[in-house]
């Protein structure tokens, strides 16, 4: 499903990512993990088309070179980005925007467009599921929400655009358990056999919920190693600062 | 990364030129020129006696030059003040023997005129360069009363209204451009509201501007009787072409006891192109006046349009209780220019007005509101709210606020807020990454921001103008 060859990324040429390599196939959920600064926003990022890097290398996405499609094209080729920090869009209902995102994605696919009705009724039975407070859903888009509501509302979203891959940046940071159990759900009840994961976190606690297939440790631009779920805790014991 | 080409060109789809013979008089102003206008449309003497007291007074008069868009000088002597279709020399009868061409263009402007077509439940007054050329459903409007046609034929067939009260609003002398509007207005619309009549329709007043170097000066007049109620719309396009062309129009309201009026304008004149070459200069005088006990006048303006738009629809509360509300948004690109808002003038007691402004600019373009609060001394328990704000797409556009406050009664109460925000692109990304592409969220944005106004417009043109808003803005990302 995506592969990525030797990538190197600078920003503002101060090298970020160098020899960077990772594969993930169809089904598959793989941590990454790394300390303050490592890159792993940065990875993020030019997975799903943000702008102002240097990169070269070499990303396919189902066999499609990434670099040459814009951002809201990978959107809709069903890469998901869930940001470490969720932007505030006032004016514009969350409602509102996740119709038209959600229509967007299903136009540029070629499907069925939902009306208000279908929509409310999906956005509903999702925000249940992830008890998230649907009053919430006709407030300004995360304008006023607490950092948790944020991180649940992004979660929220991928459930309902059922991305093919999704890409968590440090959701679980600043939730309480409750919120992380919650968050973990809305992952696994999307793991399904075509559906992948890149998960992006500090600490191994997250991956107790989510078991991951695989697990990377991202220092000094690339991978420098990469494990079963063994490789988080062994991780957690040590720490990055003993682990080189 | 690929960079896709956005097309930097806006799309004004109502650029194109209808070829029609017309009937033009000699070029510039003169004392012939406004004979010529009055005769043209067969005006009794008192009308030409007060233009020509118009002209008169206009020589002693300079342009004002206290807005913040400049402009190059304008000859006033190399403008046609009246252009109007050979065709409606004799007006014809009926809407199915206007010129073809005329129907033409009405139809690729939206606004299909002949009977089996129109607009439900919107009558409508087309207006072309300097005349009428249809009025709809004027028959159903008169059933219940209502006088709905173009001002020419309501100074011959309702000549006691029009002197009763044009110029009851906006003075002969008020200004350089109301005055000079007054000697040479050509058409635009009337309309009559009786007594106790809820006006069945909306009603509605297109104004296409289509001759090259033609000033366009239209005067609308709307008198909603006491207990009255009437929506009405005005909606304005134009060619595009390299020249600067004038639309300096007057609209005069008056509502008496317990009347009201919601006067909407959507306006889209050519902007000019994106070098801010051409372009309408639309110099508007709306003045509004509560006229009686518990009258209200609500203003809503989508500005989008015109390479520089000055106007300032206001309200005069002169009945106690009377309410004056202003609704706005305007949007600037490229190279447009806009120094637009609105005065309220409370002189009654215990008047209120609401002001909702919300600006727009993008490009190198500029933005001013403006806007002045007066509560006199008499108007004991007058309250005014005022929120301003602006929304910046990129960092080579301006926006101004300019409050004027003047507060002589101390039981009287003004608030006023104000916000400045930007697009930034951490925002746009977010969207994109959701699937939107950058005009859709733009688009988006735009509209969450302007939301409060456009929900003030009558539902028919609300998704039109919603549109609206997201084209002024293409290519303004990315
Ligand atoms: N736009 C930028 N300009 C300059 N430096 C940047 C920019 N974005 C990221 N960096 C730098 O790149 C490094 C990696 O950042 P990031 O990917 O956010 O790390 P992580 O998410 O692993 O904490 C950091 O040193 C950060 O300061
Ligand atoms: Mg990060």
């Amino acid at each position: 499903m995506l592969k990525i060859k030797n990538l190197k990324a600078d920003v503002e040429s101060k090298s970020i990512l160098n020899n960077f390599n990772l594969e993930i196939k169809p089904g598959e959920v793989h941590a990454i993990m790394g300390p303050n600064g490592s890159g792993k926003s940065t990875l993020s990022n030019i997975l799903s088309g943000k702008k102002g890097y240097d990169v070269s290398g070499e990303i396919l996405f189902e066999n499609k070179n990434l670099f040459e499609l814009e951002t809201e094209e990978r959107a809709h080729k069903g890469i998901f980005l869930a940001f470490q920090y969720p932007l505030e869009i006032p004016g514009v209902n969350t409602n509102i925007f996740l119709k038209t995102s959600l229509n967007a994605i299903k136009k540029a696919r070629g499907e069925k467009e939902l009306d208000a009705i279908e929509f409310l009724k999906l956005v509903k039975l999702k925000a249940k599921e992830l008890k998230f407070d649907e009053e919430k859903l006709n407030r300004q888009l995360n304008v006023g929400f607490s950092g948790g509501e944020k991180k649940k509302n992004e979660i929220l979203q991928m459930s309902i655009l059922n991305p093919k891959l999704s890409i968590l940046d440090e959701t679980d940071s600043g939730l309480d358990i409750d919120a992380l159990k919650i968050v973990a759900d809305g992952v696994n009840s999307l793991r399904k056999k075509d559906n992948s994961f890149l998960i992006i976190t500090h600490y191994q606690r997250l991956l107790d919920y989510i078991k991951p297939d695989y697990v990377h440790v991202l220092m000094n631009g690339h991978i420098i190693k990469s494990g079963g779920p063994e490789l988080a805790l062994e991780l957690e014991n040590k720490g990055y600062e003993n682990f080189n | 990364m690929r960079e896709k080409q956005i097309d930097k060109l806006k799309d004004y789809k109502y650029g194109f030129t209808t070829d029609i013979e017309n009937i033009r008089a000699p070029k510039g102003l003169s004392k012939e020129v406004i004979e010529f206008i009055s005769k043209a449309k067969k005006e009794p003497k008192w009308m030409l006696d007060w233009r020509m007291k118009a002209f008169e007074r206009l020589k002693n008069l300079k342009e004002p030059n206290w807005q913040k868009p400049k402009y190059p000088k304008i000859d006033y002597q190399d403008i046609y003040y009246y252009s109007a279709p050979k065709s409606t020399s004799t007006k014809p009868k009926n809407i199915d023997e206007l010129d073809p061409k005329l129907l033409e263009t009405y139809k690729k402007l939206g606004i299909p005129l002949q009977e089996q077509q129109r607009l439900n439940g919107i009558a409508v007054d087309a207006v072309f360069d300097s005349v009428s050329v249809a009025t709809t459903f004027k028959d159903k409007l008169n059933e219940v009363g209502v006088i709905f046609c173009s001002i020419s034929e309501a100074i011959q067939k309702h000549p006691e209204l029009v002197k009763k009260y044009i110029g009851s609003v906006i003075p002969l002398t008020d200004h350089y451009f109301a005055t000079l509007n007054s000697a040479v207005f050509t058409d635009g619309s009337f309309v009559y509201i009786p007594p106790g009549v809820r006006c069945p329709m909306e009603l509605s007043t297109y104004f296409r501007i289509n001759a090259s170097q033609t000033g366009q000066f239209e005067r609308t007049l709307i008198i909603a009787d006491k207990g009255s109620y009437v929506s009405y719309l005005e909606g304005c396009t134009a060619p595009m072409r390299d020249e600067n062309q004038l639309h300096a129009a007057n609209v005069e309201l008056v509502a008496l006891d317990d009347a009201e009026i919601k006067y909407s304008t959507v306006q889209n004149w050519y902007p000019g192109d994106e070098n801010g070459k051409g372009g309408i200069y639309n110099f508007v005088t709306k003045r509004g006046l509560c006229k009686g006990t518990n009258s209200k006048i609500s203003w809503t303006q989508v500005e989008t349009g015109s390479a520089i738009t000055w106007k300032y629809p206001s309200c005069v509360l002169q009945g106690d209780n009377s309410i004056g509300e202003f609704y706005s948004i305007a949007i600037t690109n490229n190279y447009q220019k806009a120094d637009t808002g609105t005065k309220m003038i409370h002189l009654g007691k215990n008047t209120k007005s609401k002001i909702i402004s919300k600006g727009i600019s993008a490009g190198f373009s500029d933005m001013t509101y403006r806007g002045l609060v007066d509560i006199s001394s008499k108007a004991k328990n007058s309250r005014n709210y005022t929120q301003c704000d602006s929304l910046l797409m990129g960092n080579k556009c301006g926006a101004h606020t300019v409050p004027y406050i003047k507060n002589k009664n101390p039981e009287s109460n003004i608030a006023h807020e104000a916000t400045t925000s930007k697009i930034s692109e951490e925002q746009l990304y977010y969207c994109q990454q959701r699937g939107l592409n950058p005009e859709e969220a733009v688009g988006l944005i735009v509209n969450g921001f302007c939301k409060e106004v456009l929900q003030q417009l009558p539902m028919e043109f609300a998704v039109e103008a919603q549109k609206l808003v997201g084209i002024s803005l293409e290519g303004s990302v990315g």
